[in-house]
């Protein structure tokens, strides 16, 4: 079971949300300070990008994150419900003359482990980092 | 934190000061800001990050963005930030040799003026 449980109707402001509530348990879960930061963004990324793919596929259907502390990882799961077909990247919907930059290569590059695979009729992004310090 | 934007010309080159977090839900404000900038025949930009408290792709792409509006027209848009947190996901994405990256308005100023 995880230790947070978060579901959120795909609106632009409940990312900031999703972003605090990650810190939050990544902290409490022991993580060490110098990565919270990473955290924050790399979870800012999956549910922006959740986000996206979910205005265009499925806007009333909510987006999961699940945060697990098991004492030597913590871990994000965001999980989408929009079908897997091509990927919607993260601020692609109404910015057309804007360069889209590829938001998984920003996880990729900030989270210790990511894995992507098919949820349902979604998409799950798992995040994780090491735990450096036992959790309080 | 909310976004707050703000502009000044100083030296004949606008300068945006931005507070706060760019994300997917305020990023469009500081993509509406820089499009009218440019529609008001700003092309000589330089956007002062040091009051950014977050910044996600959503804002990169705006900023690239903004980079290829002024650049069509010979312009110019450097950015002005020192905090690590934000230099890293330029670096991560390799948009440090995309833009100028300064580090007082200051000096990013006197840097365009002397490319001239």
């Amino acid at each position: 079971m995880a230790t947070v449980e978060v579901a959120f109707t795909p609106l632009p402001a409940h990312v900031r949300t999703a972003r605090l509530i990650a810190t939050a348990v990544a902290r409490r879960s022991g993580v060490d300070e110098s990565v919270l930061d990473e955290v924050r963004l790399a979870v800012g990324e999956a549910c922006s990008r959740a986000v996206e793919a979910h205005r265009v596929y499925c806007p009333q259907q909510p987006i999961r994150v699940a945060l697990t502390g098991d004492g030597e990882r913590f871990e994000v799961v965001v999980t989408d419900a929009a079908p897997a077909v091509e990927p919607v990247p993260a601020g692609a919907a109404g910015t057309a003359s804007d360069t889209v930059i590829d938001g998984l290569a920003v996880i990729a590059g900030l989270a210790d482990d990511v894995r992507i695979g098919a949820a349902g009729p979604g998409t799950s992004i798992a995040m994780s980092w090491k735990q450096r310090i036992p959790p309080a | 934190m909310d976004l707050k934007l703000g502009h000044y010309d100083k030296d004949g080159i606008e300068v945006v000061d931005v507070e706060g977090e760019i994300d997917v839900y305020t990023a469009p404000r500081l993509r509406e800001l820089l499009i009218d900038l440019v529609n008001k025949k700003n092309y000589q930009l330089v956007v002062n990050m040091e009051k950014v408290e977050f910044l996600d792709s959503t804002g990169l792409g705006v900023l690239v963005g903004g980079l290829k509006r002024v650049r069509a027209h010979d312009g110019s848009l450097d950015l002005v930030c020192t905090q690590e947190r934000i230099l890293k996901i330029f670096r991560i994405t390799g948009l440090t040799k995309v833009f100028g990256i300064h580090n007082s308005v200051d000096e990013a100023i006197a840097e365009r003026k002397a490319d001239k």
